[in-house]
């Protein structure tokens, strides 16, 4: 180890990876309805997308976590993301290729996809 | 490196380890991988969570659910239900009582939520094998702040503010060791970490050197720094392979990122640390004895001055530290004094681990404040005593402290209050009794053990110990006289006053401090050959009452003979031949037979 700034490197590197355990964190998550109605429409592949992008974009502050069934399963794979201090954003019918706007416009823009929201679905 | 939405952390410490962590991990890297969710979920193994009464121990987060006692068949439904399906597992979950709710998170459980984990603050959270994760809670930052930004004196000047005292027992201040051991002028310095816990049921340093090794080696480094030592000692038991594997796992890790070697962070500090083991001796976390061991002598103690900070390892200067005392290091540099001594009571600064043991309900391992009260740490994270039973003394501090009655619960834990009501903080070992233990045998359980560890140098604690025994042992076996009680006392002064370390000095605490608050007890036991616990075997009799039926099954278990009478008739015990072994007690159904 010869400077501070190969620590705070690793730091960094290993922080995103054990973020997830710190205490009183002001993280993003993102959840994916996993139960079996989730899963039979396409969770996981949506879920892993979701990961990816995390990692790609280097997004330390986002949680990815998962969660039953929430009683909708026609609107399967249902994802929650839930910004503090604001309100939490249903996300239906999601498909991996929705994924990549979702986190690019809402989790790092603060924008929410409302194209992709439960009350545009609801309302057609 | 992946990233992972999920990590299954299973405790590995010793306590988890030998209910069969080992075993869950392995099922849990099968499960997840049959059910294609490697890619997605990590298991990491972790040091002691604290509720070792619960254990094996998991954590699933992000979720952060608490998980207890689970078996290797509920591996699978974990697996399959809340990684794979995100649904909790409810009946697994840990509850405090069976009646109560059940709490899914760590935060939430009584038996966590007034605690404040500093020394522990990663023991259960991280991989204790991975450098990384260890660097990722802020490890190492302290070492690089002292290094780059401080001068030696600089760092001794915080840890003397911090008010940080020795966590192994005597709590003298940690800064004033330093102090000396930096004043000392020498071509080489040594730091050495004490590691040699040995106190019966106490297990805090084993813990911290389980979970969190790397904390102990920055804290040394901080130290070598300070006080200008290049080479560091871990004196540790061999008795804690875990704690042990872990250490030289640490230590190549840290050498490999050059954390420790020549030139830490570019700065013309060098420092190196090496293990020593232990092989079992009590008198051997006493300091001076402890050298004698790492320099392959005996493990005697010898006169101090000249002390450790003069004239120690190898007769150079050298500073010795417990592991509790150095894990509070690194967070004492970074944070600043004025934070550490914001917590806990003017005197007594930070906080304090206790191994809570014996007749409680939650046994673990729990870090509170300085000043918390006894009756805090009993029955709100103990959960008070099992089975309904009457609490009737806590022995704090081990075979050095003493038994600390109820009427005395309400004190704050400080060093200077546990003194001055004759136990001692000691290094943390707490052990709760109930009505059922006898204080005199409690005595006499305690000295056993100084007797069997004393190395035998000095005379006081050689014979005077044997001799206090002795004493013990009529008194327990019904042939207690007259005066000993004043015999017991008188000796036990005298070895305190004359023995010549801490151990002899301390040795007859538990015996005086039982006779200064249940004296009652042994007058019980000499003057009227009765035990009021119901414990002493010698002194019990056991009485057939109106309740028997006549049943004849206590004759048959009878290996005396000792028991007569015909069936459907109330039966008698012959007091002569019984040899109150209580296993007609045991066999009667109803209730019949009592001990007086």
């Amino acid at each position: 180890m010869k400077s501070l700034a190969e620590l705070e490197a690793i730091r960094q590197k290993t922080l995103e990876k054990v973020a997830m355990r710190k205490e009183g964190s002001d993280e993003i998550r993102v959840v994916v309805g996993m139960a079996t109605c989730g899963i039979a429409a396409g969770a996981r592949p949506v879920m892993l997308k979701f990961v990816e992008e995390v990692r790609t974009r280097n997004l330390n502050n986002v949680t990815v976590a998962q969660t039953g069934c929430i009683g909708m399963c026609r609107m399967e794979p249902m994802v929650d993301v839930i910004v503090p201090g604001k309100e939490k954003v249903t996300y239906v019918k999601v498909t991996p290729e929705m994924v990549s706007r979702i986190v690019a416009e809402h989790i790092v823009n603060g924008r929410v996809v409302t194209e992709y929201t439960i009350g545009a679905a609801e309302g057609k | 490196m992946d990233l992972f939405r999920a990590h299954v952390l299973v405790c590995g410490g010793t306590g988890c380890s030998s209910s069969g962590s080992a075993e869950l991990i392995k099922r849990f890297e099968e499960q997840i991988a049959k059910n294609g969710l490697d890619k997605e979920v990590k298991v990491v193994r972790t040091g002691c969570f604290g509720l070792c009464e619960a254990g094996p121990v998991v954590i699933v987060y992000p979720e952060g659910t608490f998980y207890s006692r689970i078996k290797v068949d509920d591996v699978d439904e974990i697996v399959s239900e809340h990684l794979l399906k995100g649904r909790i597992v409810q009946h697994l979950i840990y509850k405090e009582k069976a009646d109560e709710e059940q709490h899914s998170t760590l935060e939430n459980i009584d038996f966590y939520r007034p605690q404040l984990r500093l020394a522990l603050r990663n023991c259960g959270r991280i991989d204790p094998e991975n450098i990384d994760e260890y660097i990722a809670f802020d490890g190492y930052r302290a070492l690089g702040k002292a290094l780059t930004e401080m001068t030696p004196q600089q760092v001794i000047d915080e840890v003397l503010k911090s008010g940080l005292r020795g966590r192994g027992g005597a709590g003298f201040p940690t800064g004033k060791k330093w102090q000396f051991a930096a004043a000392s002028k020498a071509d080489q310095k040594y730091m050495v970490c004490n590691a040699d816990e040995g106190d019966p049921g106490a297990f805090m340093d084993r813990s911290v050197l389980e979970g969190d090794p790397h904390a102990v080696l920055e804290a040394m480094a901080i130290g070598g720094y300070a006080i200008g030592a290049s080479v560091g000692y871990i004196y540790v038991r061999a008795e804690y392979p875990i704690a042990v594997k872990r250490l030289q796992i640490a230590i190549d890790q840290a050498r490999e990122y050059g954390l420790l070697g020549e030139h830490i962070f570019g700065t013309d500090f060098s420092f190196d640390i090496f293990i020593r083991l232990g092989a079992g001796a009590f008198v051997c976390g006493e300091e001076t004895a402890l050298m004698h061991s790492i320099e392959g002598g005996r493990g005697e103690p010898k006169p101090k001055p000249p002390f450790p900070a003069v004239r120690g390892l190898f007769d150079k200067p050298t500073n010795i530290n417990n592991v509790e005392t150095l894990a509070n290091i690194p967070q004492i540099i970074l944070n600043g004094a004025d934070w550490f001594t914001s917590i806990g009571t003017p005197k007594s600064t930070g906080t304090k681990v206790f191994a809570l043991g014996g007749k409680i309900n939650n046994t673990g391992l729990v870090e509170v404040p300085m000043g918390t009260k006894l009756r805090d740490i009993i029955y709100n994270i103990g959960g008070g005593i099992p089975n309904g039973k009457a609490f009737k003394a806590v022995q704090t501090g081990g075979p050095s402290g003493g038994c600390i009655p109820a009427s005395q619960l309400d004190i704050p834990i400080e060093y200077d209050t546990l003194t001055a009501i004759g136990s001692m903080m000691g290094s943390g070992g707490m052990i709760v009794m109930d009505e059922d233990n006898c204080m005199v045998d409690i005595a006499r359980f305690f000295l056993d053990f100084t007797v069997d560890e004393s190395c035998g140098k000095c005379t006081p604690c050689r014979i005077g110990t044997k001799r206090m025994l002795e004493i013990l042992e009529r008194i327990v076996e019904g042939k207690g006289e007259p005066g000993d009680i004043e015999k017991l006392e008188t000796l036990g002064k005298n070895i305190k006053e004359t023995a010549l370390c801490g151990l002899g000095q301390t040795a007859p605490n538990p015996v005086l401090s039982t006779i200064k608050y249940f004296r009652d007890e042994y007058e019980a036991h000499i003057y009227e050959k009765r035990c009021p616990a119901h414990h002493c075997q010698k002194l019990l009799n056991y009485v057939i009452t109106g309740k028997c039926r006549g049943c004849t099954a206590c004759t048959k278990v009878c290996p005396a003979g000792a028991i007569s009478g015909t069936v459907k008739e109330q039966h008698k015990i012959d007091t002569t031949k019984c040899l109150k072994c209580g296993a007609c007690m045991e066999k009667c159904r109803f209730g019949a037979i009592e001990k007086h």
